[in-house]
């Protein structure tokens, strides 16, 4: 089996907090890994490790390894900037900048000068909004302000302007937590498209969605992870019992 | 029952309140408007707007001359202009390292300087701009053979922009703090560097409080009265020489008014013809300005 990112021994301190105990997590090629556990049990704090998203968080200190293909993201040499355009993130509130819907897919191209010229340009928004399933609704509409989207719209939206720098691999964080039920569907059918293309992590509170979407589950628990495999196995035939406990509902 | 007719009362209070507001401000152009026009029966409208010459008095033949305003209007321009292109960018800066690069141990020296700064009284920067700043001009225009007089526009200017500096770079600071944090973060996700994100996202997000910092800055800068007649005098020169002696129109509005007490003299209801302008002018300004929000909500939403 081969992981795109291969996570070994992480562990995570927010000053004197540990956050994560050496946690170790393999996330297969173009598939779904979807992160489990109740509130506060570090699945963002993971996540966030795998974009660097957590460098500026002050007094914090991590140990361990995170390789994506194999290379250490935490090695001195790693410009952070570029793993960025190959591990993209969405995030759990749909967060359109207030600019047009164009100029938001466009960012992240501009930022990294993908393109050659405006033609171009306007190819990757085309088919990073055809990807996220919004062009159809929006083609019309390119210049006016993303923020008058709806919100299942808007974090459509935000999936199209990650995928418009072309990574390899998506993080999301509970995308479908503020959304409703018809928007949720449309985003999990998503995702179930973007599988592949890209290699996905997402953290849901949603077990139905983690059962869903995802192939490979990781049950977190207290800053470690409890148990962690293939989806239809974890669900149906948990090893652990606080994994049981969690996907039955007694507690979390 | 005894709740709603509280409720009702209260809300006649709040109203009184709101109403006295208004009011008030109409009462205050009212006044302007019916002094400025005693003005103007006496002295043209054309002759004072457009005129060249600003040394009112009244000949002995009962005509009044010299009421050409162009002279304050340019004077006032003029040291607006120096204090925003000193005040607004070193204050949008500042705001910009408060909110977005400074550690918190940082902000806790800066902002309560900052607001020290804004408190000083416009007379002691008035005697910051003859002791410290307008020697210093002048030696430094030595070297270039300029000559500088001891009360330039220049020196009047810059002691404004660094009076409204802290105005600027308080409400910037506060408009860039109040946008989301997601905003940056997701930039950074995007790859984005901290300085992409600031311009490319922050400043168009923060758009319409940093005009409106701009305005109230340009506001106290045009108002400003005390560090013109201290550093850059009362002499109505035309010129857009900012090494020269200038007036504004604050300036002489207080001149007009100091001294003679009669509000029926020609000098005297001038202060309130050039009051009229001021009024129309931040009156225009505060239009604009509202256009120019309306047009970024319409692009930016
Ligand atoms: N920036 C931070 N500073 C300090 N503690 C944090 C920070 N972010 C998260 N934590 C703590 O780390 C733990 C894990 O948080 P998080 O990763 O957000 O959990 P989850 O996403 O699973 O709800 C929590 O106890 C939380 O309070
Ligand atoms: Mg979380």
């Amino acid at each position: 089996m081969s992981f795109k990112i291969d996570v070994k021994n992480l562990s995570l301190f927010y000053g004197d907090k540990q956050a994560l105990f050496k946690v170790s997590l393999g996330l297969p090629k173009l598939q779904t890994t979807a992160l489990i556990g109740p509130s506060g049990c570090g699945k963002s704090s993971f996540l966030r490790c795998l974009n660097r998203m957590n460098d500026s968080v002050p007094n914090i200190h991590i140990d361990g390894k995170v390789l994506l293909d194999g290379k250490d993201i935490y090695a001195p040499s790693v410009d952070v900037v570029e793993l960025r355009s190959h591990v993209g993130m969405v995030f759990q509130k749909p967060n359109p900048f207030p600019r047009s819907i164009y100029e938001n897919v466009a960012y992240g191209p501009r930022i990294h000068k993908l393109f050659k010229n405006k033609s171009a340009l306007d190819d990757i928004v085309e088919t990073s909004l055809t990807r996220a399933g919004l062009w159809e609704e929006i083609k019309d509409r390119l210049q006016q302000p993303a923020t008058r989207l709806s919100g299942g719209q808007q974090q459509r939206l935000c999936i199209a302007r990650a995928i418009a720098v072309s990574p390899e691999v998506i993080l999301m964080d509970e995308p479908c937590s503020a959304l409703d039920p018809i928007a949720t569907a449309k985003i999990e059918e998503l995702i179930d498209e973007l599988r592949e293309k890209f290699t996905i992590v997402i953290v849901t509170h949603n077990l139905q969605q983690a059962a869903r979407v995802s192939q490979k589950t990781a049950f977190f628990h207290s800053g470690h992870i409890v148990e962690a495999g293939e989806t239809g196995e974890l669900f149906t035939m948990p090893k652990d019992e606080r994994t049981q406990g969690y996907i039955t509902g007694r507690y979390g | 029952m005894r709740s709603l007719w509280l409720e009702k009362t209260v809300r006649f209070f709040f109203f009184l309140c709101a109403l006295s507001a208004v009011v008030i401000s109409i009462g205050i152009g009212v006044t302007l408007l019916g002094e400025a026009l005693r003005f103007f029966a006496r002295v043209s409208i054309i002759d004072f707007l457009f005129g060249l010459t600003w040394a009112p008095h009244t000949l002995p033949s009962g005509e009044d001359v010299g009421f050409g305003a162009v002279p304050l209007f340019t004077g006032t321009i003029l040291i607006t202009l120096i204090a925003m292109a000193v005040g607004l960018p070193c204050g949008l800066m500042v705001a910009i390292y408060l909110s977005e690069y400074a550690t918190p141990r940082m902000r806790n020296i800066f902002k309560p300087v900052l607001e020290t700064l804004a408190g000083i009284p416009t007379l002691v920067y008035g005697f910051f701009a003859i002791t410290t700043l307008a020697p210093f001009l002048r030696r430094v225009g030595e070297v270039f053979h300029l000559s500088l007089s001891t009360e330039s526009a220049l020196s009047a200017g810059i002691v404004m922009g660094i009076m409204v500096l802290p105005y600027m770079s308080s409400l910037c600071e506060d408009a860039l703090h109040r946008l989301p944090n997601s905003l940056r973060e997701c930039s950074i996700g995007l790859g984005a560097t901290a300085s992409e994100t600031i311009i490319r996202v922050l400043l168009p997000a923060a758009f319409p409080s940093i005009m409106a910092a701009f305005l109230l800055s340009l506001s106290r800068a045009i108002g400003e009265t005390m560090i013109v007649v201290m550093a850059a005098g009362l002499a109505a020169n035309l010129t857009f020489n900012p090494l020269e002696a200038v007036t504004t129109v604050t300036v002489q509005i207080v001149s007009l008014l100091t001294g003679d007490q009669e509000f029926d003299n020609a000098k005297t209801l001038a202060a309130f013809g050039l009051g009229f302008v001021l009024f129309i002018l931040t009156f225009f300004l505060n239009i604009l300005a509202l256009q120019g929000v309306k047009r970024h909500r319409r692009i930016y939403g």
